[in-house]
């Protein structure tokens, strides 16, 4: 693994070429991803924005390796991605910890699936995302907030070289999702991780990302490719940003709803 | 008035005073001091009140319904008996009256209703045999209970994990399971040689099926989103099994492993009285040859405290290991 100057594994580029995948559903296919190509390089920040039932989700699981493309490629640093692998973690939209291990153990787990104890790496996880003193709390004790910092803290504890991330703060209230949006920022612009994110809020979007890629309602196409190159950290009513959100809503079909 | 009950209703919630116990009317009419005197109103029927026939160990009796009272009486004035002490009255009365109904004034028909020194007697002087009895009836129902609850679990995770393993073993489930093990009884004492491995096959069977279709659909229920988190961190299927599906599955489990104990208590009485000649379940049909009750209820009374005492061994470990969930049924 080339490591970055820091100590930390350097981040992973992604490349999609020509993705289609479908389901089987009562008899007949469905295509859900229609010819995709996408170079994500590495250390970029991208939103995937798209209305809700998409396929965003699903491109998602193709480059974690859950499931294989029905076809075109999806290369990592260009080799081609043939299973789940540590270095490429998922957040889900809800926190999924285990309700059997406590918080600790939870975040421990890709410690314990690769067999080795780092204590170390697992408390400094813990501690990042403001979670020191609810080690042994049991997931159901959390609240919403504080489990999705739990799944982010088990997510991190690998040190991961792109993190994917499937509406990891859309089921939160407004205010814990500011202060999630500002740690997520705060944690890629330290840990220097190539990150994948899904979500349907444009302004989510526009705030934390590099670049937005906008895609078609089901089957999946790319129908906007933009880099905001605004400097961090942005604020809402930046006209510029309010510009480019009325760019994307026009493109996705809300020309007059915004 | 009114302060005491103001101050009473701003206290906060949280810290249970001794005040909320005692609220409750038909347990303050029974107060933990009167527990040593029921025993001791017992102990003095059995003692000066003559029998009406000849009854062995009516003094023993006497001393040991004494002997209770001031144990209870001692445990009162070091306050540790306070939400047994209803139970402990109406034990003592309830001695009492089957004392006097019975060895005083034999108004129930002999010999199927006993009197508490018959028991006694019974305790007394075949403790060997029942001892031995009980011995045996544990080990012939661990043994099916275990095999029956690793088969059980083995076939559920398959059931719940394989597409193959469903195709081929799902169909045999489905045809052996549902039939009671009793029906294969004939054949299962012709086919296997061992009147004990027989009686051991079926126990498994029979506790084997709630086991397996409660594992199953627990294994079936797991969020698939459990298993992809760890499959992106590198899980390989043993971990998938072993610390996703079943720690994930374990209420269920539980559920079958309550279930398959009691069809595994059925089996072993079943047997015990068909085919194995030792064990409580004989010991009572031995007792029954003879006419003599004293004995089978004294069987009875111990197979009831076996099985209580197991399910309360079986649910102690599941509070155990799913002390994680939000709140559980305690035995």
């Amino acid at each position: 693994m080339v490591t970055h100057p820091a100590g930390r594994a350097a981040p992973l580029g992604i490349q999609l070429r020509a993705i289609r995948h479908g389901y089987q559903i009562g008899g007949a296919f469905k295509p859900v991803i229609e010819d995709v190509s996408l170079d994500i390089a590495p250390g970029e920040f991208v939103a995937l924005l798209g209305p809700s039932g998409c396929g965003k989700s699903t491109l998602l699981r193709l480059v974690a390796g859950l499931e294989p493309p029905h076809a075109g490629q999806v290369l990592a640093d260009g080799v081609p991605v043939t299973g789940p692998g540590p270095d490429r973690i998922v957040m889900f939209q809800d926190p999924t910890l285990y309700p059997w291990r406590t918080v600790r153990a939870n975040v421990a787990l890709s410690r314990d699936i690769a067999g080795r104890r780092d204590d170390a790496a697992v408390d400094a996880a813990i501690e990042m995302v403001g979670l020191k003193g609810f080690e042994r709390a049991w997931p159901h004790q959390l609240s919403g907030g504080m489990a999705q910092r739990a799944a982010l803290a088990r997510a991190l504890v690998n040190d991961p070289r792109l993190l994917i991330l499937d509406e990891p703060l859309g089921k939160l209230d407004s205010l814990t999702r500011l202060t999630m949006q500002t740690e997520l920022l705060r944690l890629w612009q330290n840990r220097g991780f190539t990150v994948i994110m899904v979500t349907h809020d444009v302004e989510e979007a526009l705030l934390l990302a590099t670049r937005v890629v906008t895609f078609s309602p089901r089957p999946a196409g790319v129908i906007s490719d933009v880099s905001i190159d605004l400097p961090y950290h942005r604020h809402r009513d930046d006209p510029r940003l309010l510009a480019l959100r009325r760019e994307i809503l026009v493109r996705l079909g809300h020309s007059e709803d915004w | 008035m009114s302060g005491a009950g103001t101050t009473q209703a701003i206290a906060p919630a949280g810290k249970p005073t001794r005040t909320h116990a005692r609220s409750r009317p038909a347990l303050r009419a029974l107060p933990p001091w009167a527990a040593g005197p029921a025993w001791f109103v017992a102990a003095l029927v059995t003692w000066r009140w003559p029998d009406a026939d000849d009854f062995p160990d009516t003094t023993t009796l006497a001393g040991l319904f004494a002997g209770i009272g001031v144990a209870l009486l001692a445990a009162a004035a070091l306050r540790r008996l306070s939400a047994r002490a209803p139970w402990m009255i109406a034990l003592g009365l309830g001695f009492a009256a089957w004392e006097l109904v019975q060895a005083k004034l034999l108004l129930l028909p002999r010999p199927f209703f006993g009197t508490p020194q018959d028991l006694l007697d019974v305790f007394l002087t075949d403790w060997k045999r029942l001892g031995d009895s009980l011995l045996h009836s544990l080990g012939l129902l661990v043994v099916g209970y275990t095999a029956g609850s690793v088969l059980g679990i083995a076939t559920g995770v398959g059931l719940g994990r394989s597409r193959r393993f469903r195709y081929w073993a799902l169909p045999i489930v489905r045809l052996v399971g549902p039939l009671p093990p009793v029906s294969l009884l004939p054949l299962a004492m012709v086919l296997i040689p061992s009147n004990w491995l027989a009686s051991e096959a079926l126990m498994a069977l029979g506790s084997g099926f709630p086991i397996t279709v409660l594992t199953w659909s627990g294994v079936a229920a797991v969020d698939p989103a459990y298993y992809d988190v760890a499959r992106t961190m590198g899980a390989r299927e043993r971990f998938l099994v072993f610390r996703v599906a079943l720690p994930a599955a374990m209420p269920q489990i539980f559920v079958g492993l309550f279930m398959g104990l009691g069809m595994s208590f059925v089996m072993l009485v079943i047997a015990e009285m068909l085919g194995v000649k030792s064990g409580l379940g004989f010991y009572m049909q031995w007792a029954q040859g003879w006419a003599a009750y004293p004995n089978m209820y004294a069987a009875l009374l111990v197979m009831s405290l076996m099985c209580t005492g197991l399910i309360t061994i079986l649910f102690k470990v599941r509070d155990r290991l799913l002390g994680w969930q939000k709140d559980g049924l305690k035995w």
